[in-house]
C-alpha cells in the first residue's frame, strides 16, 4: 500500500520507515509560527518551563498581525511581550510595524515556508501553506511553546480525503468558490481530524492565489490540513523566494483514502456562505435580496494581489453604494506596494473604499471594521460565526473578492455578472 | 478523576468565538478570560454556573480558531470538565496540553436534559446520571494522552522527558 503526500511529509520528519493514519508521532518542525494573540501565552509557557534557548532562531516566525497597529493598551502589552522574546532569542523571522503582513500571506511571500516543510502555527489558518505542498496545521499556544523549545511536536497521522476537481471554472468562479462549495457539501466537521487533498485537472491549472484560498479554509471543514501536490505553478512561485532547499512530494497511485469526492467545477456559480456557518453555502443565484452595510476585501483567505486585481477590475469607474462601507485590506506591505504601482489603490479610493493597513483586525472582530447590532457584511474572509466581526446580532456572508466588490457597488449581495 | 456537577447543554459546532469572543483576546489572564466564558453562546452562563459544573456539547465542540484562551477561560471559570459528542481537533489537543479534562460520549447528549446532575469517573470510564443512576461509557483515549494528563500537561511532560535525557 502506498502513501499519501501528507503521510510522506510526516514520515520524512520522523525518521520512521512506515506510518499509518491514527498513529501518534513525534515530528521535527521546520517552521513554528505565532502571532500577537497566541504567542504571548507560548512565551509565558516557554519561560515557565525554564526555557533558556529556542531550538533554532531561524525556524520560528513571530508575526504581530492581529490587533495591530496596536488597538489598545492591552494589545500593545501583548505585542511588547512577544517583541521582547523575539529580541532576546534573536528570532530571524520577526515581523511588526511597516514590515508586518497577515501571517499566512506573508510567510509564503517571503519564502519562509516551502514545499515539503512541516509547519505548525498557533493560528488555525496555518493550514494555508498546504497550497505549497507542505504539511501545515494549526495548533495551540502550549504546542508552540513546546515546538520553540524542542523543535518537535506530537501529531496524530491523519487519514486523507481526496477531492478530484474537473472542468473549466466559469467566469467569476474562483478557488474561494470551490472551497465554499466543498465545505457546503461536507459540513464544518466533514473532514474532522483528516487531510483534504485537492487534485484533478482544474487544480493542476489553478493559480497559487486560489490554492492558498482553498488550503486556508480546510480548517473550516474541521480538517487537520489541506494539501496540493506541488507542480510547475508551485515551482514558479517559490523559485525566486526560497533561500533554502525544498522538496516536492506526491501521493502514490495506490495511496489509501477514506473518501474520494468528485466535483465538476464547470457547473459552479459564485458561492456565498450565509450566517452563521461557513458550510451554510448557496449559489449566488439563490442568495435573494440581502442588503449589506459593509464589504470587506482582504484577509489570509483573499487579501493577495490577485484578489485585489479582481476587485479593482469590478470597482473601476464605479462607486460603493452610499450605504455601504467598503474596506480593502492588502494582506502584506509588498501587496500594498504592488497595488499602489498598478493603480489599484487609486481605483479603490475613487470607489470610496477605506484602505486599511495589513492586519487581521476586521476579520476576527478585533478592530478596523467592527459591525454594529443588526448590520450585515459580505466579507472575503473565512468565518461567519455569531459575533465574528462584531455585535452578536450582526451577520457575515462569506464570498469571493469578485462578489464582495460587486455587492459593494449594488449595496446587496450580488454577482459581478449583474453589473 | 471524579467530576460531579450540573450539566450546561449546548448544541453542535460551538465555536471558539462563542466560547471566548476575539474582542477579549487582548489579554491571556485566565481570570479575565473566565468572566467572558461562553458569552456569545449564553451571555448569562458565567453569572449562573457554579464551580464544578459541566459543559455538554454536541458535535465538533470548539471548532474555529486555535486560541488556547478557549479552554483556559472554561477551566478558569471553574468548569470541571467538558463532554461532547465530538471535539474540533485544535480544541482537543489544547485541552490536553493545558490540562482541561474533556471526554467524548455519543450517547449522553440525547439522554439527558439541561440542568441535570452527573458524575464523571475518568478512571472507570463512566458517566453516571445522578437522578436515575443510569451509566454511560466514555470513549477511551490513547495511552499517550493519558500520559499527558498524568504529567500535568505538555510542558511538564516535555520537562520530564528532557530531564531523563540529560541524566543519561
Amino acid at each position: 500500500m502506498g502513501n499519501t503526500i501528507t503521510e510522506k511529509i510526516l514520515m520524512a520528519h520522523t525518521g520512521l520507515k512506515k506510518i499509518t493514519p491514527g498513529q501518534l508521532i513525534n515530528a521535527k518542525v521546520d517552521i513554528a509560527l505565532g502571532n500577537d494573540i497566541t504567542a504571548p501565552i507560548a512565551v509565558k509557557e516557554f519561560d515557565k518551563a525554564g526555557g533558556k534557548k529556542v531550538f533554532n532562531k531561524n525556524k520560528i516566525a513571530l508575526v504581530l498581525d492581529h490587533f495591530t497597529p496596536n488597538k489598545d493598551i492591552n494589545s500593545a502589552q501583548q505585542c511588547k511581550a512577544v517583541r521582547e522574546f523575539a529580541r532576546k532569542h534573536k528570532i530571524t523571522h520577526f515581523y511588526e510595524g511597516g514590515n508586518v503582513g497577515v501571517e499566512h500571506a506573508l510567510l509564503p511571500e517571503k519564502g519562509i515556508v516551502l514545499p515539503g516543510d512541516l509547519v505548525i502555527g498557533a493560528d488555525s489558518h496555518t493550514c494555508t501553506y498546504g497550497a505549497l505542498g507542505a504539511f501545515a496545521t494549526g495548533v495551540g499556544s502550549t504546542d508552540l511553546a513546546a515546538a520553540m523549545l524542542t523543535g518537535e511536536l506530537w501529531l496524530k497521522v491523519p487519514p486523507s480525503i481526496k477531492f478530484i476537481i474537473y472542468g473549466k471554472l466559469p467566469k467569476w468562479v474562483s478557488g474561494k468558490d470551490l472551497i465554499l462549495n466543498i465545505i457546503g457539501r461536507i459540513g464544518v466537521d466533514g473532514a474532522l481530524y483528516q487531510a483534504m487533498e485537492f487534485t484533478g485537472e482544474t487544480i493542476r491549472k489553478l493559480p497559487m492565489a486560489d490554492r492558498f484560498s482553498m488550503a486556508n479554509m480546510a480548517i473550516e471543514a474541521g480538517a487537520k490540513n489541506g494539501i496540493f501536490a506541488p507542480d510547475t505553478i508551485t515551482r514558479e512561485y517559490v523559485k525566486t523566494r526560497a533561500k533554502r532547499d525544498y522538496k516536492f512530494y506526491a501521493s502514490d497511485e495506490d495511496a489509501s483514502y477514506t473518501d474520494i469526492i468528485e466535483i465538476n467545477a464547470a457547473k459552479l456559480e459564485p458561492q456565498v456562505a450565509f450566517p452563521h456557518l461557513p458550510s451554510n453555502t448557496k449559489g449566488i443565484s439563490k442568495a435573494g435580496k440581502v442588503k449589506i452595510d459593509q464589504s470587506l476585501i482582504g484577509s489570509c483567505t483573499n487579501g493577495r494581489i490577485e484578489d485585489l486585481r479582481i476587485a479593482a477590475k469590478i470597482l473601476k469607474n464605479r462607486k460603493a453604494a452610499s450605504h455601504v462601507r467598503l474596506i480593502v485590506v492588502p494582506a502584506t506591505p509588498d501587496i500594498y506596494r504592488q497595488a499602489m504601482k498598478e493603480g489599484l489603490l487609486e481605483i479603490f479610493m475613487k470607489a470610496d473604499a477605506v484602505i486599511s493597513p495589513p492586519s487581521c483586525g476586521a476579520c476576527l472582530g478585533g478592530h478596523l471594521g467592527i459591525l454594529a447590532e443588526g448590520e450585515r457584511a459580505v466579507a472575503t474572509t473565512n468565518r461567519n460565526f455569531v459575533g465574528r466581526m462584531g455585535h452578536t446580532k450582526s451577520e457575515v456572508y462569506l464570498a469571493s473578492p469578485a462578489v464582495a466588490a460587486a455587492s459593494a457597488v449594488l449595496g446587496r449581495i450580488a454577482s459581478p455578472a449583474e453589473l | 478523576m471524579i467530576c460531579k456537577g450540573k450539566v450546561w447543554k449546548f448544541g453542535d459546532n460551538i465555536d471558539t468565538d462563542a466560547i471566548i469572543p476575539a474582542r477579549y483576546l487582548t489579554t491571556s489572564d485566565p481570570q479575565a478570560l473566565a468572566t467572558h466564558c461562553m458569552e456569545d453562546a449564553d451571555p448569562d452562563f458565567v453569572a449562573r454556573m457554579k464551580a464544578g459544573d459541566i459543559i455538554l456539547g454536541g458535535e465538533n465542540f470548539g471548532c474555529g480558531s486555535s486560541r488556547e484562551h478557549a479552554p483556559i477561560s472554561i477551566k478558569a471559570a471553574g468548569v470541571s470538565c467538558v463532554i461532547a459528542k465530538s471535539f474540533a481537533r485544535i480544541f482537543y489537543r489544547n485541552s490536553f496540553n493545558m490540562g482541561l479534562p474533556i471526554f467524548e460520549s455519543q450517547e449522553l447528549f440525547d439522554a439527558i436534559q439541561d440542568g441535570e446532575e452527573i458524575e464523571v469517573d475518568s478512571t472507570a470510564g463512566t458517566i453516571t446520571l445522578t437522578s436515575s443512576n443510569k451509566v454511560f461509557k466514555i470513549n477511551s483515549i490513547p495511552p499517550f494522552m493519558e500520559e499527558l494528563i498524568a504529567d500535568g500537561g505538555l510542558m511538564k511532560h516535555i520537562a520530564g522527558k528532557r530531564g531523563k535525557n540529560e541524566k543519561r
